[in-house]
């Protein structure tokens, strides 16, 4: 059986198997919008490997971090510009 | 209003669009003056894009003083007219002090600007902690300058720029000087020549160029820009400790300089370098500059530095602009020489040079910034 993880997204619990990166948790759950631009554009990610940062969230209260290089851990809240 | 040029020689002709040079021809213009202005780079591409926009009173001199609070003044008449692109944020300036050493320096600030009507407010341990939670605790004090300020420096020189135009200047870009005339005018790189009454050398860190002998020295600077992060820091914030590095031998110095922008980003500086004339990154300053600054405010160390870039102040030996005729001749004109200053003074050497230029009688004295008192040459004190 996999093992799995829950995090919290936008307040909702969401249950991943471990090793589960946040952007993936993020497209399990069917967050499509990630983040906005400055000009208010919805935004999502494009590379997947750091590069691109269309992926930025706010992770554990800290703004601005890159969900496709982070892996979620038990507990932790990610909040998405809704 | 509009003077059209297409007949006429022009009265003026400004050498530089950074914000110096648009400021100035803004005035010109206003005064009912014939501006042309010659770029040879986009307007405020220079110095101008490389300075934080720290709009702010100084109190190193009394002519250090009279220029930059007179153009505070001008800057908060202004403010009505600017565009939303300029960013204007009226957040004032904080000096904080780490110990009771800075703290008597406070006091000496809070005293110098009372006296001369400029608005502070002396905060202790716990106000500056109020004040900016990200700073690190255990700061003994702040003074807080209420009316300073930040503004997006390129877009200031494009709207100078406008304001010219909107009273019949005319802007030409590509256009590369090789020699202010002392006849009066200019001549071109591509050789030709164009005349005018008279031109004004505003080139800034590159002004020597066209006035070989002029002790202008370029200083580098480094600045760093974050991603987005609104309220991380709420005023322009600076270090009080440049009171001990000022007597530290090397002559590359960094200081803790945190800025607030509209998009929430936060601007870091600041370093400066003489004899360093490339515009490339230097590991070492910058790690120095950085870990300065995260010796004051350590949450710094979360955010990412989306940018790191570099430019040139035009320094002079007594730290004051050059704002009036050369001493060699009455049709070349200097406004040059701003070092770390120049967004602030801008407007002020813009006005007063077209009350120089116009025979009016000008708000500030102008004898401590006439190019004169360095025509038996400058010498620099690193």
């Amino acid at each position: 059986m996999t093992e799995t993880v829950q995090i919290n997204v936008n307040g909702h619990a969401l249950v991943v198997p471990v090793g589960t990166v946040v952007a993936g948790a993020l497209a399990i759950a069917g967050v499509t919008q990630f983040r906005r631009a400055v000009g208010g554009a919805p935004r999502s990610p494009v590379c997947g490997m750091g590069v691109c940062m269309e992926c930025r969230v706010t992770i554990n209260g800290r703004a601005q971090s890159r969900s496709c290089q982070t892996l979620c851990e038990p507990g932790m809240e990610v909040r998405t510009d809704e | 209003m509009g003077h059209p040029l297409v007949n006429k020689s022009p009265d003026i002709i400004i050498v530089g669009a950074g914000i110096v040079g648009a400021a100035c021809a803004a005035a010109c213009a206003r005064g009912g003056l014939r501006v042309l202005v010659l770029e040879r780079g986009p307007i405020g591409g220079g110095t101008t894009a490389a300075g934080m926009g720290h709009l702010v009173v100084m109190d190193d001199s009394e002519a250090q003083f009279a220029l930059t609070s007179y153009s505070l003044r001008l800057w908060h008449a202004l403010r009505p007219q600017l565009p939303e692109a300029v960013e204007f944020i009226a957040c004032g300036t904080l000096w904080c002090a780490a110990d009771a050493e800075e703290m008597a320096e406070v006091r000496r600030k809070e005293k110098f600007y009372s006296d001369r009507d400029v608005r502070v407010e002396v905060l202790d341990a716990q106000g500056v902690a109020q004040a900016e939670p990200q700073l690190r605790p255990g700061l003994a004090g702040a003074l807080c300058v209420l009316d300073d300020g930040v503004i997006y420096p390129p877009c200031a020189a494009h709207f100078f720029i406008e304001l010219a135009r909107q009273h019949g200047a005319e802007f030409r870009g590509h256009a590369e000087v090789s020699a202010l005339l002392p006849e009066g005018g200019v001549q071109l790189r591509d050789g030709s020549r164009l005349s005018a009454g008279r031109s004004v050398n505003a080139a800034g860190p590159w002004s020597p160029a066209l006035a070989p002998g002029l002790p202008v020295r370029k200083r580098k600077g480094h600045l760093v820009v974050t991603d987005r992060h609104p309220g991380f820091v709420h005023h322009q914030i600076v270090e009080l400790g440049y009171l001990k590095s000022a007597h530290s031998v090397s002559k590359d110095s960094v200081a803790f300089n945190v800025q607030p922008r509209r998009s929430g980003q936060v601007l870091i500086g600041s370093s400066r370098q003489f004899d360093a004339e490339g515009t490339e990154v230097n590991q070492e300053i910058l790690d120095r500059m950085l870990r300065r600054a995260l010796e004051y405010m350590p949450s710094l160390g979360n955010l990412s530095a989306i940018r790191v870039w570099t430019g040139h102040r035009a320094a002079t030996p007594d730290k004051l602009p050059l704002i009036g005729p050369s001493a060699a001749s009455d049709r070349v004109w200097f406004a040059t020489g701003h070092e770390g200053l120049g967004i602030t003074t801008s407007v002020g050497t813009g006005q007063l040079l077209a009350d120089l230029l116009l025979g009016r009688p000008p708000a500030i004295a102008a004898a401590p910034f006439a190019p004169a008192r360095f025509a038996q040459g400058g010498t620099f004190h690193d």
